[in-house]
């Protein structure tokens, strides 16, 4: 690794360890409790509330790296969950004991995939950019979680779920595992496998890759059908435990992912990114809506300041990008 | 012109970013009246000197003087104030908006409660093109204005103040022959009118052709000033690398091998019609013609990227059918592109990743791509095409133009192609990197391979092709061997024989009939 991407992948980190650091000593005097902000039982929630966005947002990298976007994840998430606990009741399925919970799990999965597929399918044969298509979709899905159900709440308690959701291996919750095992599968389909490399390269330059023979198409519907996947893994991973779904959850992730990802070093405009940073960029904002929980400031506070240190720090990014490329230039 | 004080003048610039000596004590001066050409590598310094003249970088030591008066610069709108306007050879102009609004940018005339004054802009502008001569006017939108007129735009802009000093940066890189010939009646204008003109270019014929003077810069220091009239371009070029260089013509063929590729009858709507060509391997075919004529569409339809209307392509005596890149590259043939940022080159990537593009789904072991079949690939192009580069990890958007071209043919060769075809080799490339890729080139024809070469520097397709395919307005016009073409045959065949050629080149072959679907 260069000093170069050194700099630009390490700074995540340094602002990690920095909210630590301003969080456990502000903690001494601000706390509202006694624990220790680096309590290990807190660290270890920490990192299993980050995992329905942080699942999310490695998808969202993926997407982004190749030059494009998702908007409609969080209805994809809440459409997967309804799929997940409403086909639970369902007598064939209730008839198979525990067995109906894989394959509870395996049609939310699927239909996270297919949505994504419908997404990728539309952007690569029409040609219209993927803004536009999953804005479409993220009001389309949305109105598919309402037809389901209207207004009311979906719900199935199943609790062999429960318990497995609960569960905890080598100290981590089942959702941080999840989290882990994506972020590592993620990660070397996009440093090591040819879709990963020819994603980089389109979403850098669409036009050079094409003329290296690159077909752009089938990679925009793997990562679509990828973050498909993702957003009801996230959904499978979340539900299970909760056993609830309102036709209005999810919304919004499909921003907190971005914003996770765009704090992890992803350029919106694509061809740069990794799936390691935004790791990182999940951590740090659940840090902060946790630290700034543990000092006692109220939730609103809360999504003043993470807006805040958003644009701050990709100010920051830009300044640190800017002198480094006028040192290249002479 | 010695007993004139200087337009412009530079004084003792020293420019340092941390580790470099970008600038180091250079001086020169501009007079009013003069064209003074601005020559260097890359890298030698003349964009810094240009951005501390504009203001956008302040020198560590050293001043500059406007008609003798100390000035500091703190901006490119501060600069402009005092008399001092660049023409960027990267046009900047807003396209939705008019000729009017464009010159006027930023300045525009207001009447009472910040109303624009449309009619004192309008008038002002006709104003300003009326020196120049133009065939469009104010309200004309600029998207639909050609390059050349576009520049003449920028340069209508600089018009609004009452330059001192005008510099032009590689002004003619997009511009066609007969576009040229306006550009440089607007220089000769400004020169009459007493305005000081700093010309930066790579292009030798152009300098001395418009200039009066010429200044070298090499490795951030002033090499020397030479009046025009009394140098060549060897003695020049000495300057700017330290050595000299032979441009002869290349008379040393390979030795020529079978038919790699024949192209019969290839029509493509308005764009080109019926072109019939072939070129054998070890031998390298030069196309030349005016920007315009068809050259790189015929290169882009050999590559799967645009449909032809009719005609058929042989590849080794069986006709193939080439759909897109794909086709192409599965039957051996490989264009390096025209715009190399913008068509080669995955910028934000590194050098290795660059070079096994079109090739990494066959280097896989299991799921994952063996990075040391990469490495191999990339090492052994690193050295053959003497690419200089830190390392494999260093990214492509960071070397220069001369090493970036080659990560590119390198990036073909190790595809082992039947067919090479280079778009403009040298655009934008420094004059020692320029002979390197050359060599290159007439290496690889030595090697067998068969290469066609679209260029529009004569130079360069002298010195490089076996055969000269001279285009015109979409069609072959005549094809010569290197031992009949000249110069002036060349010429005469590119802008219509016969005819008031140049005057009508001006052909917009885009989008007339045949489509570019990828």
């Amino acid at each position: 690794m260069n000093k170069e991407t050194l700099i630009k992948q390490g700074g995540i980190w340094v602002f990690i360890l920095v909210e630590l650091a301003f969080f456990s000593i502000a903690g001494e005097f601000l706390s509202v409790t006694d624990v220790a902000f680096m309590d290990y039982g807190n660290m270890l929630l920490l990192l299993k509330q980050s995992a329905p966005i942080g699942i999310i947002a490695l998808g969202m990298t993926i997407v982004m790296i190749n030059g494009n976007i998702d908007l409609s994840v969080g209805a994809t998430f809440a459409l997967a969950a309804i799929v997940l606990l409403d086909s639970m009741t369902w007598p064939f399925m209730q008839a198979l004991g525990d067995w109906a919970i894989p394959l509870a799990w395996l049609f939310a999965l699927l239909t996270g995939t297919v949505l994504g597929a419908i997404n990728g399918l539309i952007v690569w044969k029409t040609g219209v950019d993927a803004f536009i298509v999953t804005l479409g979709a993220m009001l389309g899905y949305r109105g598919l979680v309402f037809m389901y159900n209207g207004e009311q709440p979906t719900s199935h308690l199943n609790w062999t779920l429960v318990d497995f959701a609960e569960a905890q291996f080598l100290g981590l919750h089942t959702a941080t595992w999840f989290l882990l095992g994506a972020a590592l599968v993620l990660w070397l389909v996009m440093t090591r496998t040819v879709h990963g490399r020819n994603a980089y390269a389109i979403g850098n330059n669409r036009e050079a890759a094409v003329n290296a023979g690159i077909r752009v198409g089938p990679h925009f519907l793997w990562n679509f059908m990828l973050i498909g996947f993702l957003a009801a893994l996230s959904a499978v991973v979340f539900y299970s435990e909760s056993g609830s779904v309102n036709p209005n959850d999810g919304m919004l992730y499909e921003l907190w992912a971005i914003t996770a990802v765009v704090l992890g070093g992803t350029k919106l405009t694509g061809g740069y990114g990794s799936i390691i940073s935004t790791l990182g960029g999940v951590i740090a904002i659940q840090l902060l809506r946790k630290g700034l929980g543990h000092i006692g400031a109220d939730t609103e506070t809360v999504n003043l300041v993470i807006g805040l240190i958003l644009i701050a720090v990709l100010f920051l990014d830009r300044q640190l990008n800017r002198r480094g490329k006028e040192e290249l230039k002479t | 012109m010695t007993d004139q004080t200087p337009a412009l003048r530079l004084e003792g610039i020293v420019k340092t970013f941390p580790g470099v000596r970008a600038l180091d004590d250079v001086s020169f001066a501009v007079m009013p009246g003069e064209v003074h050409a601005l020559m260097g590598e890359n890298g030698a310094g003349k964009s810094t000197l240009m951005k501390v003249l504009g203001g956008i970088h302040q020198p560590d030591e050293g001043r500059i003087f406007i008609d003798e008066e100390a000035t500091v610069m703190t901006s490119p709108i501060q600069a402009k104030a005092r008399g001092v306007v660049f023409i960027h050879q990267e046009l900047s102009l807003a396209d939705e908006l008019s000729v009017a609004e464009n010159i006027f940018l930023g300045e525009l005339p207001r009447k009472t409660l910040g109303r624009v004054d449309w009619a004192a802009l309008y008038a002002r502008t006709d104003d300003i093109l009326g020196k120049l001569n133009v065939g469009f006017n104010a309200r004309t939108r600029v998207g639909e204005l050609s390059i050349a007129n576009q520049q003449m735009v920028e340069i209508a802009r600089a018009l609004t103040v009452d330059p001192r000093a005008v510099i032009f940066d590689e002004p003619t890189a997009s511009l066609t022959d007969a576009e040229k010939v306006v550009l440089f009646d607007v220089i000769a204008d400004l020169k009459a009118r007493g305005v000081g003109i700093v010309y930066i270019s790579h292009r030798m014929e152009e300098i001395f052709k418009i200039t009066d003077r010429i200044s070298v810069l090499r490795d951030g220091q002033y090499r020397g000033t030479l009046n025009t009239s009394e140098t060549d371009e060897d003695e020049v070029t000495q300057l700017m690398i330290g050595r000299s260089l032979d441009l002869s013509r290349n008379h040393a063929h390979a030795e020529l091998g079978e038919v790699a590729i024949e192209v019969r009858g290839l029509s493509c709507g308005k764009v080109y019609r019926d072109i019939s060509f072939s070129v054998r391997r070890g031998e390298v075919v030069g196309f030349y013609g005016l920007v315009g004529a068809g050259r790189t569409e015929i290169a882009e339809t050999i590559f799967g990227l645009r449909d032809p209307d009719a005609g058929a392509i042989y590849l080794d005596g069986k006709e193939v059918r080439i759909a897109s890149p794909i086709d192409a590259i599965r039957h051996g043939i490989s264009l390096v592109p025209e715009d190399r940022k913008g068509q080669g080159l995955v910028l934000g990537m590194n050098c290795r990743d660059n070079m096994t593009l079109p090739q990494v789904d066959d280097m896989t072991s299991s799921v994952f791509v063996s990075e040391r079949a990469e490495l191999s690939i990339f090492d052994h192009y690193k050295d053959k095409l003497d690419i200089r580069t830190p390392g494999w990890r260093q990214t492509v958007g960071n070397l220069s133009g001369g090493n970036q071209q080659k990560i590119v043919i390198g990036k073909w060769l190790s595809m082992n192609p039947k067919l090479l075809i280079v778009d403009e080799p040298t655009r934008g490339i420094d004059v020692g990197s320029k002979a390197e890729i050359h060599n290159l080139i007439r290496d690889l024809a030595t090697q067998g391979y068969a290469v066609i070469v679209i260029s529009s520097e004569m130079p360069e397709v002298l010195h490089l092709a076996d055969r000269v395919v001279a285009m015109h307005q979409g069609r072959i016009v005549r094809e010569f061997t290197a031992e009949e073409v000249t110069e002036d045959s060349l010429i005469q065949a590119i802008s219509g024989i016969g005819g008031n050629g140049a005057a009508q080149a001006d052909v917009t072959a885009q989008d007339a009939g045949c489509s570019r679907p990828h």
